[in-house]
């Protein structure tokens, strides 16, 4: 069973390549009030690995991050 | 490391200095990227990556002396646009227009994939605080101004730049 996230706001990254989806993240996450969570779509197969490093590196919460209908769906909670 | 502070940023010091269209990307894409983990980030343009700093981007690429550089079309079927075409070089460099045919098929093709483009990259660049450094030589030696480039950068020399990767965790030159 897996958890369920409820977001706060989704931020559609498709099509884009690196380095626009953690830019695209980055601004995102800094709209929204720490505990809440932004659910981010996208399409660079790159994406998975670099959301990765991006949330160790910001010290945000990756919470989930899985592949649906040939996309990558990410849930991370903003944490500061 | 970049400071005892352990909640300090990391720091990214990067020298650009080639102002070709393929070039234009790494510093501005390590850059962007840097900025959006919270990091610190200088770049300082000298030489050729210095025009990378004028604010309107002229920057093309070259296929000579670019062996490795595939050559294909950014429109058509899949199997047309997989086909690296092999053009000698000395088509290359006689046919005249070349360059420019080059610049646009990669523009497009980067376009197409959804790459930003150097303009975007750079103004993410600008939205993250990173610092744009300008080579104060290279002004001098090909007789540029201060108001030859955006006004979100500053102009240093060796020092300057220096100074700011002495303590920074990583170091590229471009």
């Amino acid at each position: 069973m897996t958890d369920v996230f409820k977001e706060d706001q989704v931020l559609d990254c498709s099509g884009m390549l690196c380095p626009m989806p953690v830019v695209k993240a980055t601004k995102a996450i800094k709209t929204l009030e720490i505990g809440q969570v932004l659910k981010m779509i996208a399409t660079d197969p790159g994406a998975p690995p670099d959301m990765e490093a991006w949330s160790r590196q910001t010290g945000n919460e990756l919470l989930r991050s899985t592949q649906e209908d040939g996309k990558f769906v990410f849930f991370i909670r903003r944490m500061k | 490391m970049s400071t005892s502070d352990p909640n300090a940023p990391k720091k990214l010091a990067l020298i650009a200095s080639k102002g070709t269209l393929d070039w234009a990307y790494p510093p501005f894409i390590l850059a962007s990227a840097a900025g959006a983990m919270g990091w610190e980030v200088g770049i300082f343009f000298t030489f050729y990556g210095l025009t990378l700093l004028k604010p309107k981007l002229t920057a093309a690429v070259t296929p000579m002396g670019n062996p490795a550089m595939p050559m294909k079309m950014p429109f058509g079927p899949d199997g047309f646009q997989s086909i690296n075409w092999p053009i000698p070089q000395l088509v290359m460099a006689n046919v005249p227009g070349f360059n420019a045919l080059a610049t646009s098929l990669m523009k497009q093709t980067f376009e197409n994939k959804g790459v930003a483009s150097i303009e975007e990259m750079r103004q993410v660049c600008v939205e993250m605080d990173v610092r744009l450094i300008g080579c104060q030589m290279t002004m001098d030696v090909f007789g540029f101004k201060r108001e030859d480039f955006i006004k979100e950068c500053e102009i240093g020399g060796a020092a300057t730049f220096l100074e700011f990767a002495s303590d920074a965790d990583v170091q590229l030159f471009v």
